[in-house]
């Protein structure tokens, strides 16, 4: 019997090593171990031991049990080891394949440019502030000392909707509203951002309807060298710290002094190039100390306040910072153009 | 405004100064100088030469055989012009020569026969054919005897000079001559400045008593001189002269004219010269036009006046019209003998008023209409005559015959170095102020740091404290001011809440997939009447149209961003560019009147259009086009992050698919539309199957948005009731929804339909619509009793309002 139990122990382990599935090692296992297995076949006929062989043998047919049940524990967390390796193999998929594409929109380059010098300027403390289209001629020129019958009128010719009424031609007609509404009463610290128009042919270099950015800064004691910071600042954080400015003379009726701001070229910083036709600077913006005339018709005492003003072209800037080649380009909203600005 | 440098040189002292520089100074000073001409480039191997000889060519017609003394040595020169001639001093270019474009000149041999240099037309040697005398224009250039043979051709024609090309200010005027661009550059270099002489030896004979001035229009015209010249030979003016008018872009005609131009460009003061012969009386009267007056003009042009023209006349009939165009009658000729020359003051609104009603617009009347210097009328009147002495054997009468009620007093300007430095940040000494005003040839009178400016009568443009601050802030130069932040209280930026919003709202259809556009407020006029929604069409009286467009397309202003919008969608079909969904932000204009005469109300609108693919992954064959309920989901979903409830209605509107429309609604208020285009437009734009949204912006940003509160997270289980309900297909979900909203009570926390079917197993003209319906106490379990009461109330409410019946 005790040979009977080794040899079924033995013959047990070999079958176990070598079973390959989990279905053929329940097998084993109930062949074995089962109610109508060899095993329990041998104890079953321990009656038959004498009083001093039973506990022996007893002893061995559980051992032998005990033996075969490991091996088969041990034999199912290797199959299903490699059934899981096999199932994973199985699930393998091509990860280079395309994702499902999610839409991805963006915004306008304008939009980009926009709220990026927006911030700048929030950054310096200054407020964003809105206005109409649709101006009269006293806020688009009169209140910003451009007379009816003013020959800089001429510069910026007007859509006209009735003698009175017109597309703005800039947004400093905000900056009017803005002070007047105040009149006098407290400090100014705003840009605003709009679209403008002009009676201009629309092509390469122009066109009819653009976006503009004024901004006014009207406080006691405001200098040009004050101007010359807020901009230097402005210039560097857009373009780059490695930019330069410069203020040159220029003309606008609503500030004097009037001046012109360039910023170094980028291509050749100041040796001069094709892109700053040789002159080394790219002019950016008009700027100046705003004209007493301007602050007094808005209720402000030029002898107590004083304040600066600046204007800029964000197609402009956005051309140069971002080579785009022609105006029109913003305003076909050509699919291919708009996105290649999106990433950040 | 053109400036010859070597023109200026006449005045100021600059042949040290590199012309490149010189342009960076005066553009960092106070006039940018837009471009910088090298007038030509011809070697110097180009000089005069005498045609000794000229012959037909042995072999050719049309070619000459000169022989051409050119001071060392005699060249046969082969010359193909029609005016070549023997006798003649010429310019010619020898063997080694390089003309402009690169033209080498070699020794070859033409028809056989052997020629040695060019004998060159002005062209050839880099003038602007525009600036050629009309006698020189077919062929070669002729030079006046006075010349010597063997002469460097480059000087004799300026071809040495270098132009600067001024982009002048409006402000600026006092530039507009080359005393005025002298004086600016002596204060830049700090240089004196050398002015014209006008002395003339005259005669016994006065002008007075050959000529009267009487002035009925005095505002009009505060000054008017006549000056005579007499035994005038016409001819061509001085080679020198010539020289700078083609340089200053001014084609040189004959000796009277070329002078008056000339007196134009270097004191900035319009000269009109007269035929005394033909002016048809002894006295000038300049008055207002008369209703109904006509005069030919130079041009032969019949011109109707009207009686805000000033015109001078020899007391009848018109001559001129002032300061814009002479007339033709009195005009000066080959036969001229006598001439009047007129040096006036006219004032700059009248002349701007004229040149603009006859669209005439000249060297003479951009300079009247920015206000001439008073005190350089009449020298430029005397300087005309000095030329014509000088340059057209003329003999000058005696004075002036002058109307003159003209002010030429200098302006006083005060000035404060303290306030200079604190406008400007700096910290200037009352020497460096003084020395600024020196330079500019300004005269003062300085009491401690009070400067009391007398500002020269050619800078009409200074007239306060600021001007002249500028004055002193850019010779001072502006790379001097120092960079400095405001001092003021430090305001704390920002966007305001609407501000906010709308770059959320933004960014958060960006992240639904669509793109931004930009597109025209002014549109086509035909256009506008589509797709205007529907709060707005109940509102708006008319559109606002321009009065004078410039393009039917951008005619009148937009009533919805929806027709410039799908303009980019057919746009980008024709460049095959197909899955396109964009959204604008943008303002609609609407006026309450039926002409419009105020402001029109500006409507902030955010608007979408999509078409084509929504969803599109080949690979795994997925597809999705855009429909309705695409746009419908982020319009949703939109709602939903603004936390603003919106409720639809099928509707019918212009420009929109009948059948695929909705209103939307928010707290009963209609705030836009969504739907499908409609078919024929999406014919006549071109497109495929487009679906657009379009909402009142200003009312999302200006509803009160309640700030979220926190909810408790309910512990308790939530019980879900399905039911499917059959109903006539024109049952609206929408509609059943809310009956069973509100029939089933306050324990419902969320309805949605799950399925909509229609077909087999129903009868015809019906769907079922099934939905889900969720019970939710947030501090209880539900018994089954609440819940079945309520989803009894429900099943009686939606067979009363709406017929259904359980689905089977």
């Amino acid at each position: 019997m005790k040979e009977r139990l080794q040899q079924l122990e033995k013959e047990a382990l070999e079958k176990v090593k070598q079973v390959t599935s989990l279905k053929d090692l329940q097998d084993v296992r109930v062949s074995y171990l089962g109610k109508k297995g060899p095993i329990t076949e041998v104890l079953r006929g321990m009656g038959k031991l004498s009083k001093e062989e039973r506990p022996v043998i007893g002893e061995l047919a559980n051992k032998v049990r005990q033996t075969i049940t490991d091996a088969i524990d041990e034999r199912k967390a290797v199959i299903e080891e490699e059934e899981m390796e096999r199932q994973m193999e199985e699930e393998t998929i091509d990860v280079t394949l395309p994702g499902r594409p999610v839409r991805v929109g963006g915004p306008h380059l304008l939009t980009s440019i926009v709220e990026e010098i927006e911030d700048l300027f929030i950054g310096m403390g200054f407020e964003v502030r809105e206005g109409p289209e649709v101006e009269t001629d006293y806020y688009n020129f009169e209140a910003l000392n451009l007379p009816k019958g003013h020959p800089a009128r001429d510069m910026q010719d007007s859509f006209y909707i009735t003698e009175e009424l017109l597309m703005r031609t800039h947004t400093s007609p905000v900056q009017a509203r803005t002070m007047n509404q105040y009149q006098g009463s407290k400090s100014v610290k705003m840009i605003c951002p709009g679209k403008v128009y002009r009676r201009d042919t629309d092509d390469a270099t122009h066109s009819h309807q653009f976006t503009q950015i004024e901004g006014l800064y009207v406080d006691k004691n405001v200098r040009l060298s004050d101007l010359k910071g807020v901009l230097n600042r402005f210039a560097k954080q857009l373009f780059g710290e490695d930019r330069e400015i410069r203020l040159r003379p220029s003309f606008f009726p609503f500030t004097e002094p009037s001046v012109e701001m360039d910023i170094s070229c980028k291509m050749c910083h100041g040796d001069g190039c094709s892109v700053c036709k040789q002159s080394g600077w790219i002019e950016i913006l008009g700027a100046g100390l705003v004209h007493p005339r301007v602050l007094k018709m808005a209720g402000y005492d030029p002898e107590v306040y004083s304040g600066f003003a600046f204007g800029m072209g964000p197609e402009r800037i956005a051309m140069l910072k971002y080579g785009v080649d022609d105006i029109r380009h913003f305003y076909t909203n050509d699919i291919r153009f708009l996105k290649q600005y999106h990433q950040a | 405004m053109f400036v010859s440098l070597n023109w200026l040189k006449q005045y100021i002292d600059i042949d040290h100064i590199d012309p490149e520089d010189l342009a960076e100074q005066i553009s960092k000073t106070g006039i940018e100088v837009d471009g910088i001409e090298h007038f030509a480039s011809a070697t110097n191997n180009v000089v005069v030469g005498y045609v000794e000889s000229c012959e037909q060519h042995p072999n050719a017609d049309k070619l000459n055989l000169c022989q051409v003394n050119v001071g060392d040595e005699t060249l046969q020169i082969i010359c193909g012009a029609p005016n070549v001639a023997q006798g003649q001093k010429v310019a010619v270019a020898k063997p080694g020569a390089v003309l402009p474009g690169n033209f080498k000149i070699k020794k070859a041999k033409l028809r056989g026969v052997e020629s040695n240099g060019m004998i060159c037309s002005l062209q050839e040697l880099g003038v602007d054919e525009k600036y050629v005398p009309k006698a020189f224009s077919e062929g070669i250039f002729v030079f006046p005897d006075e010349v010597e043979v063997g002469d460097d051709v480059n000087q004799l024609l300026n071809l040495d000079d270098v132009i600067f090309e001024f982009d002048l200010t409006p402000n600026r005027s006092d530039a507009l001559s080359m005393l005025g661009v002298a004086y600016e550059v002596a204060a830049i270099l700090d240089v004196d400045v050398h002015l014209p002489q006008t002395n003339v030896s005259t005669t016994a004979e006065k002008a007075e008593d050959k000529v009267s001035v009487r002035v009925d229009a005095p505002q009009q015209n505060p000054y008017y001189g006549a000056f005579l010249v007499k035994d005038i030979s016409i001819g061509p003016s001085p080679l020198w002269m010539r020289n700078y008018l083609m340089a200053a872009g001014i084609r040189p005609i004959n000796n009277v004219v070329d002078i008056t131009n000339y007196v134009l460009l270097e004191y900035g003061q319009p000269l009109h010269a007269f035929d005394y012969d033909q002016f048809g009386s002894d006295q000038v009267v300049v008055r207002l036009a008369n209703e109904g007056e006509t005069m030919v003009t130079l041009d032969e042009q019949e011109r109707s006046l009207a009686p805000h023209h000033l015109v001078i006349t020899n007391g009848d009939k018109p001559h001129a019209l002032a300061g814009v165009m002479g007339g033709a009658d009195a005009e000066v000729t080959d036969q001229t003998k006598t001439v009047l020359i007129e040096a006036a003051y006219f004032d700059p609104k009248t002349v701007r008023q004229a040149s603009s009603d006859f669209d005439l617009k000249s060297e003479s009347s951009a300079r009247f209409e920015k206000g001439v210097d008073p005190n350089r009328v009449r020298q430029a009147g005397e300087r005309a005559c000095q030329l014509l002495e000088q340059y057209a054997g003329a003999t000058v009468l005696d004075g002036v015959a002058e109307f003159d009620q003209l002010d030429k007093q200098e302006k006083t300007v005060t000035i404060w170095t303290s306030t200079i430095n604190d406008r400007l940040g700096t910290n200037m000494t009352n020497q460096e102020v003084a020395d600024i005003l020196r330079k500019l040839h300004f005269h003062f009178h300085q009491e401690g740091e009070t400067f009391n400016v007398f500002v020269p009568t050619r800078r009409q443009d200074i007239h306060i404290f600021e001007d002249m601050l500028e004055e002193v802030a850019r010779i001072y130069g502006y790379d001097e001011i120092p960079f400095t932040l405001p001092q003021g209280g430090s305001q704390a930026g920002g966007l305001t809440r609407r501000q906010q919003l709308k770059r959320y709202i933004k960014r958060f259809l960006e992240g639904a997939g669509l793109m931004e556009t930009v597109t025209y407020s002014l549109t086509n006029e035909e256009r506008i009447n589509h797709f205007i929604s529907p709060e707005i069409q109940s509102e708006v009286v008319s559109a606002v149209p321009l009065k004078m467009p410039m393009s039917e397309d951008h005619s009148t202003l937009r009533l919805s961003l929806v027709p410039e919008m799908l303009q980019v969608i057919s746009y980008n079909l024709a460049r095959k560019q197909g899955q396109l969904a964009y959204y604008e932000m943008g303002s609609v204009f609407l006026s309450h009147e039926g002409e419009v005469t105020k402001q029109p109300a500006e409507k902030e609108r955010v608007t979408g259009v999509f078409t084509g693919e929504w969803v599109s992954h080949p690979w795994q064959q997925e597809k999705k086009l855009v429909d309705f309920f695409v746009v419908k989901g982020i319009v949703d979903a939109l709602f939903y992050s603004l936390n603003i409830s919106v409720t639809y209605k099928q509707t019918k509107m212009d420009g929109m698919h009948p059948g695929r429309t909705a209103q939307l609604f928010v707290n009963h208020r209609p705030i836009g539309f969504i739907g499908q285009v409609h078919p024929k437009q999406e014919k006549a734009y071109d497109l495929n199957e487009t679906y657009v949204f379009d909402l009142d912006l200003d009312y999302l940003l200006d509803i009160h948005h309640n700030a979220p509160s926190f909810n408790q997270i309910p512990r308790n289980p939530s019980v879900t009731r399905d039911i499917a309900l059959v109903v006539d297909q024109s049952v609206h979900a929408g509609d059943l929804e809310h009956t069973i909203l509100t029939a089933g009570g306050e324990l419902i926390n969320d309805v949605h339909v799950f399925d909509v079917y229609q077909g087999e197993h129903l009868e015809e003209g019906k769907k079922s619509i099934a939905f889900s319906i969720h019970y939710q106490d947030p501090n209880r379990t539900l018994t089954d009793e609440e819940v079945e009461s309520s989803y009894q109330a429900i099943m009686d409410a939606v067979k009363e309002k709406h017929q259904a019946v359980l689905r089977g």
